[in-house]
């Protein structure tokens, strides 16, 4: 129907088009970024079937595209498009001594499959050692891969992070990574369209990762699900493209198929001379494209949500899904308040946590501070904690990884000596991968311990086997760090600048 | 290539009434590490089932011998976070046919569908009666007619409609597979490269 609107409206008198409209409830509007991205990719488009949609890039690791590979073997099909497929190893991998071989036996053998499919398929290997290396969804954005207007998926739900350009990107399953190795194409059904403005100043220490892990508290883990949402409003137009991207990554988090924002001039002069941006007459071309993407004055959303940034706290989570969270000088909430349905899962889940009702948690002590995993593993995460901590020590008992998202983070980080101020800080920098976020590798929070963390999820186990994560920015795991307990950073950003 | 066939399942079932059961749960990370599709189902909601000893935690319903079944009765949000599709494998392997819930997650609910499992969404008010008559009756039935999209509760006869994709419905009940499908339409996606 959207695709014949033009003859439709060119057909029907204006009163015949209002008695139509009445009639069927279509209206003559104008696209969201959203649907301009996805009409421009549709192969096919059959009534009863989910659309044939166009995959601009494949990104691929180590965890779920073996079994891929595999059945593509069964098929006897090649990898349809090996040039628009991107292979890194960033889940499995450890994050000291990177140039000895893989300690874990199933580690290693998982990224050595990766690394005999990429040469089997002819797939392109940032593995190891490489020097773009790093987790996918900050490899992507930083070698200029990922740009507006594009779309993009991965066997990882995270990829919602890339919709930052301006993209539609979103995370798959295995059966799916071989349906795009194999067709560069993926069925699927057009989802409902989510508008989420944010307008307003943001408190001195509050940031994107607050503002994320606010809109989240208020959808709810499940709120977002069967929507693209388009992040909007001054807010979100004011923050940088590390910014944008940490809003973007979380999107799955309240249930969202992906998130986007659109391109602006942020985003050109972030891409712009990335190793595969467009050059010469085809940035041009690409930059007056990415202009047209923005959702119409008049287009429709099936849901439009607003917030104030002036009512945003720095934020930390209580429980065990990244809907539960609360600015930090609240309270937990009661149980005997939550919805009856829910109770007793609210009630096992401040068990695992080790919390109780209406518990304060400033002050709370806490054990292990990670810094990193592609929600805030960028330079720009990193210089933000390195300008907290300068002059500062992380406390005795807490500690800290501070995990760069690729190794051009890494390099950047070590050339601009964020990695000294680190170090007098007590914070080493370790080297790229997925790390602490989701513990596969040997980075993992013992069981019981208390884990202030900038990644994107508090499930129960998450970082290690009855582990208890804090989700929260980097500037507030920062200041848990040197504290050593939950912290109000305003109060130490207050504090610093009294002192001058 | 064909997948399994799937039509109408009739079974006790297993109930596990809480709600946002992520993905990290059904399979945790650390067994992510495979590289073929077998065997997840030994580690399905492994630190549920388990303790850090190994020894099986006898709270936990699939370690309690009066619950048994092809179906999985879950509260609503079933699936969310981790793309990982090992967690439909997990259920799969373990035995599972077929998950009841209120709501799913997406990437979940995709997942399933490709594997074979299906994912029955009903309303909270059946979800709730089919709870009930589990505690009331271990051996309770659940039909499940995908041709006709009804979920029934055998001893009550209380039934429910419920959605499905016509095209993933077609695909479950004949064994088709997504990429067979797209790769029928393979000049279209070169007419489209071509035209770009």
């Amino acid at each position: 129907m959207r695709a014949q609107r033009g003859n439709l409206v060119e057909s029907y008198k204006s009163d015949e088009i209002a008695s139509f409209l009445a009639m069927t409830n279509f209206s003559i509007m104008g696209n969201t970024l959203f649907d301009k991205i996805w009409d421009a990719h549709v192969v096919s488009s059959k009534e009863g079937f989910p659309d044939i949609l166009y995959i601009d890039t494949h990104f691929i690791h180590e965890v779920t595209s073996p079994q891929a590979f595999d059945g593509l073997r069964k098929r006897g099909l090649p990898v349809l498009r090996p040039k628009q497929t991107v292979a890194t190893a960033d889940h499995n991998v450890p994050t000291w001594d990177q140039h000895l071989p893989i300690k874990e036996e199933l580690s290693r053998y998982q990224v050595d499959m990766l690394t005999k499919n990429c040469a089997e398929f002819g797939v392109e290997l940032y593995g190891l050692g490489h020097p773009y290396q790093g987790i996918v969804h900050v490899i992507g954005p930083e070698l200029g891969i990922t740009r507006p207007g594009g779309t993009y998926v991965c066997g990882d739900s995270h990829t919602s992070t890339h919709g930052a350009f301006g993209a539609i990107a979103f995370g798959i399953g295995t059966s799916q990574v071989e349906q795009v190795m194999a067709t560069q194409c993926l069925l699927q059904s057009r989802p409902k369209r989510m508008k989420i403005e944010v307008n307003g100043k943001l408190q001195n220490g509050v940031g994107a990762k607050d503002i994320i892990l606010y809109i989240i508290s208020k959808t709810t883990a499940a709120g977002g699900t069967g929507y693209a949402v388009e992040y909007a409003g001054d807010t979100i137009r004011s923050l940088s493209m590390e910014g944008r991207m940490t809003i973007c990554n979380m999107s799955i988090e309240m249930g969202a198929r992906c998130g986007l924002i659109a391109p602006d001039n942020t985003t050109i002069e972030y891409v712009k001379g990335r190793e595969f941006a467009p050059k010469g007459e085809d940035w041009d071309k690409a930059v007056a494209y990415w202009k047209t993407l923005y959702s119409d004055d008049d287009a429709q959303f099936d849901s439009v949500l607003s917030f104030n940034a002036e009512d945003i706290e720095p934020m930390i989570t209580y429980g065990t899904n990244p809907g539960m969270g609360i600015g930090v000088t609240q309270h937990v909430p009661v149980t005997a308040d939550v919805d009856p349905t829910e109770q007793k899962s609210y009630a096992n889940s401040l068990a695992y946590m080790g919390l109780h009702d209406d518990e304060s948690l400033i002050g709370k002590p806490i054990d292990y501070v990670f810094i990193g995993s592609c929600t805030n593993s960028r330079i720009e995460d990193l210089r933000e904690v390195a300008t907290f901590v300068k002059g500062r020590h992380k406390a005795d008992h807490v500690t800290v990884w501070v995990v760069p998202g690729s190794k051009q983070v890494q390099e950047q980080a070590i050339a601009e000596g964020l990695d000294k101020v680190f170090e007098a800080a007590g914070f080493p920098l370790r080297e790229p991968g997925c790390s602490a976020c989701l513990g596969m590798n040997e980075d993992k929070i013992p069981a019981g311990k208390y884990c202030v963390s900038t990644s994107n999820r508090n499930f129960e186990g998450r970082q290690g086997p009855n582990s208890r994560t804090i989700l929260a920015s980097p500037l507030t795991a920062a200041a848990a760090a040197v504290t050593g307990r939950i912290t109000d950073i305003r109060e130490l950003l207050a504090e610093r600048e009294l002192v001058g | 290539m064909a997948t399994k066939i799937f039509k109408h399942i009739q079974s006790t079932a297993v109930p596990l009434p809480i709600e946002n059961i992520d993905t990290d749960q059904i399979i945790p990370a650390r067994f992510l590490k495979a590289t073929t599709r077998d065997g997840f189902g030994n580690n399905l909601f492994r630190d549920w089932r388990f303790d850090e000893n190994d020894n099986p935690k006898q709270e936990f319903v699939l370690n309690n011998p009066t619950y048994a079944g092809k179906v999985l009765v879950a509260g609503k949000n079933f699936g969310c976070g981790s793309s990982r599709e090992h967690a439909a494998w997990a259920l799969s392997d373990y035995g599972f046919d077929a998950v009841v819930s209120s709501f799913f997650a997406d990437i979940f609910k995709g997942n399933a569908l490709n594997n074979g499992l299906l994912p029955v969404q009903v309303s909270d008010d059946f979800l709730a009666k089919i709870f009930d008559e589990l505690y009331s009756d271990k051996d309770a039935q659940l039909e499940i007619d995908l041709e006709q999209q009804v979920i029934r509760i055998s001893n009550t006869g209380d039934e429910e409609a419920f959605e499905i994709n016509p095209y993933k419905k077609a695909c479950l009940t004949n064994g088709y597979d997504d990429i067979d499908y797209i790769l029928s339409n393979k000049a279209l996606v070169e007419e489209f490269e071509a035209k770009r």
